[in-house]
């Protein structure tokens, strides 16, 4: 079976509340059938709302919807056949457990049997068995998160959409969440369009994330390489962390590009840089930044230690480097030998390749 | 298990429990401190009027404290049936010539005449025979009474007398349900075109109802209204909705009769527009309509609020999740939206119909003859036939019936479940 590469697809889709600023511009997207796609982005973004008008809760302002080839503009959400879960799971208070998952079946008006077969198919995939009786508020945070994505999933969508729903969890239990969420998704193959902030929580789940800022997607591709390739510097920022200078670049060449800072030059990967005078930002990922390294390194630089953190399982260290006090190095703790103290000067190296010149901040 | 039953020291030894009961000690006085003064107030202004109310309904000890030597004697008065013995009816007199020389024989021929009507006349003819000094002491009493008036050689004026023996009565209470205590003492129905308490009763239950239920389908809309607006204008609809509440009750009532009267402005407005002829004005006011549109105005808000503040707490997205869990508009509010609503329903109705069913000013100026409900009449036996115990008696009728609803409601919804907000 062939998958629909434009399963969903958004297309041109502009959305306004108040007929003056659009919180979605002109959004083309494609999302293919059986993926699990990610709308990542602070909040404001656009990204709710380009959810909700999936959903059928909000109609876009201009363009179209599209799921199966089908525009679903003017379809009311009830007959779109896709399910949500909401981001504060949103089952109903007065009904039981297995009442919140007959309900999609029973407004479908399917058989008692297979109502009671599915409902346990659903339960026993977020391993719930045995809380049919239950009351959503005699569940705990996670148990209830659950019972959501069984709701969501038991009425056989072709596609489910998720609003941030693990943003009340705690941490452990969120990350748990987080891989039942992903298996279920594996082992059912249906198409998710997950919402969220958290961009760790996008990483570990999506096959494809789109950046959305300012109600435009600034990028779209898979995990490693939104992190490892950012094209510009919002996604920089926003994806990991990150080590900016600002500075013009002053030579270029085809994989090299020579960037002036206040008072010392870098070299650097040329992405959104195209010509000599440009103003550009530097984007370098903490961890690719090495103390006194072994290999020959294009850029190599001496740096004071401002602070030193412990995380435990790394150590961070704030250096004052090339004119900045916040250039933050990672070290793994299997390197923690090396004697880091404060108001000490280090040697620190990397290569121009991950040091992506991109569009000025 | 025997951990479980061991007592828990502190570390000085002391038992947890009391050391927790001494902690705890400081903090309860505080408390009861602190809801002291309302309780006091609740005993003096509601509590103690009750009581007072209750003790004044069943009250009966005027003609007992009359005829203490007629009582005496009429314990030995073997056959109903009959006329009673010779020392009743020298009981009865000796009882009477004091009352006579205390000016109080009035009060009592009056009293006795609502036992059994024709007892004023009789009363007043003893009263002359003894003024007169007519009666013979000395010889039989019976004979002598007697002969004044037929009426005292029929057993049942003796026997209404007896009636009243008893301090206590619940004679105010079948009066209240249109019954009485009969001539031998079991219950009976008043004539049938005498029983007006029973249809005021039926007529009050059948207005709180239907305002009641006016109220909620007219309230229901508003505060889904108010509940899922923004903020500025559900404050401003709010304000409609509370603007009644400021307004004096006896105004709105006013306003009410200005609009509702014939030559009133709705009336001119069906006129004007040809819904009514002109000398064919509807009847609005002074009767059932004219109640029942000033009370649903009125109580319109006791109904509202309730349910808007329940109704805000319930998350949009829950009507949402029933919508995209395919549920049609209908369902997802009659399955999801409309449950969730109930304890503010629950809550609306119960207040709405306990205030109906004692609302007193608007029917007594808007509700004419036929708009008018039991607290009206229990202000005309108040005010204007000073017929407090009988006044009291269906007052406290009026509080067990609410207090009836009150425990079915209980039982129906639970009480916990309401939300006044």
């Amino acid at each position: 079976m062939s998958k629909n590469p434009e399963f969903v697809k958004f297309d041109k889709v502009d959305k306004s509340y108040d007929g003056k600023v659009l919180v979605v511009k002109d959004l083309q997207l494609d999302i293919a059938e059986g993926e699990f796609i990610t709308m990542l982005g602070p909040s404001g973004s656009g990204k709710t709302t380009c959810l909700m008008m999936l959903a059928g809760f909000e109609t876009p302002t201009h363009g179209e919807i599209l799921l199966d080839g089908n525009i679903i503009s003017n379809i009311p959400p009830h007959k779109r056949g896709i399910g949500m879960v909401f981001q504060n799971y949103a089952l109903f208070p007065h009904m039981t457990v297995y009442e919140n998952l007959a309900f999609p079946l029973r407004v479908r008006k399917v058989e008692k049997d297979e109502i009671d077969k599915k409902v346990d198919k659903a339960l026993s995939m977020v391993s719930l068995n045995g809380f049919e009786t239950r009351m959503p508020a005699q569940l705990s945070g996670g148990q209830q998160q659950r019972v959501a994505v069984a709701r969501a999933l038991v009425f056989d969508p072709a596609v489910v959409l998720m609003d941030e729903p693990l943003g009340a969890l705690d941490k452990n239990l969120r990350e748990s969440m987080q891989y039942e969420i992903k298996h279920i998704h594996e082992s059912i193959g249906v198409t998710v369009v997950y919402v969220t902030h958290d961009q760790s929580e996008a990483l570990t789940m999506s096959n494809r994330i789109a950046v959305f800022n300012d109600g435009k997607v600034q990028q779209l591709s898979n995990p490693a390489e939104l992190y490892e390739k950012p094209v510009n510097s919002f996604v920089a920022e926003f994806i990991g962390e990150n080590n900016t200078f600002n500075g013009e670049v002053v030579d270029i060449d085809k994989d090299k590009c020579k960037v002036k800072l206040a008072n010392s030059e870098i070299l650097a990967n040329p992405i959104s840089v195209k010509s000599k005078g440009e103003k550009t930002t530097v984007s370098l990922r903490p961890e690719r930044a090495l103390i006194n390294p072994t290999d020959k390194m294009d850029n190599m630089f001496t740096g004071k230690i401002e602070e030193v953190i412990y995380h435990g399982d790394h150590t961070r260290v704030r250096l004052n480097l090339l004119g900045s006090s916040e250039f933050i190095l990672k070290v793994p703790n299997s390197t923690s030998n090396l004697e880091l103290k404060v108001s000490q000067d280090i040697n620190i190296g990397w290569n121009s390749t991950d040091a992506r010149a991109l569009d000025p901040k | 298990m025997s951990s479980e039953t061991k007592q828990i020291l502190t570390t000085d030894g002391i038992p947890l429990e009391v050391s927790l009961k001494k902690a705890e000690k400081k903090n309860k006085i505080k408390a009861f401190l602190l809801v002291a003064p309302l309780l006091l107030f609740l005993v003096i202004t509601y509590i103690f009027p009750i009581g007072d109310m209750f003790m004044r309904s069943v009250d009966d000890r005027m003609v007992t404290n009359m005829l203490p030597k007629t009582f005496k004697a009429m314990e030995n008065w073997q056959n109903l049936d009959e006329l009673p013995p010779e020392e009743v009816y020298r009981g009865f007199y000796e009882d009477y010539k004091l009352l006579a020389e205390n000016q109080q024989h009035g009060k009592l021929g009056q009293r006795l005449n609502k036992e059994k009507n024709g007892f004023n006349t009789i009363t007043k003819k003893l009263f002359r025979q003894i003024k007169r000094k007519k009666i013979d002491e000395s010889a039989s009493l019976k004979e002598q009474i007697n002969k004044i008036h037929k009426r005292w050689r029929d057993v049942e004026y003796w026997q209404a007398i007896k009636r009243t023996a008893p301090p206590y009565t619940a004679s105010k209470y079948l009066k209240g349900m249109d019954m009485y205590f009969a001539a031998d003492g079991s219950i009976a129905q008043v004539d049938e075109d005498r029983r007006i308490h029973r249809i005021l009763w039926l007529r009050t239950l059948e207005i709180a109802f239907f305002v009641t239920l006016f109220c909620f389908f007219m309230g229901y809309p508003i505060a889904h209204l108010l509940a899922t607006l923004p903020m500025k204008y559900s404050n401003l609809l709010m304000i409609c909705v509370l603007l009644p509440f400021w307004t004096s009750l006896l105004v709105r009532t006013a306003s009410w009769m200005i609009l509702l009267q014939q030559q009133g402005i709705v009336n001119d407005f069906f006129v004007m527009i040809g819904l009514v002829a002109d000398d064919n004005r509807p009847e609005m006011m002074y009767n059932k309509v004219g109640t029942y549109v000033a009370m649903t105005q009125i109580l319109l808000p006791f109904m509202v609020l309730p349910l808007y503040s329940v109704m805000k707490t319930i998350s949009p997205s829950l009507m949402r999740a029933g919508k995209s869990l395919g549920g049609t508009p209908f369902v997802a509010f009659w399955k999801v939206y409309f449950p969730l609503t109930i304890p503010g329903i629950g809550a609306g109705c119960l207040l709405v119909f306990i205030l109906a069913i004692g609302y007193y000013i608007t029917p007594a100026l808007v509700g004419g003859a036929s708009g008018t409900l039991i607290s009206n009449q229990i202000a005309f036996h108040m005010k204007t036939t000073l017929d407090w115990s009988f006044a009291s008696a269906m007052g406290l009728m009026l509080l067990t019936g609410v207090l009836v609803i009150y425990w079915i409601y209980n039982k129906l919804v639970g009480v916990d479940n309401i939300k006044l907000g």
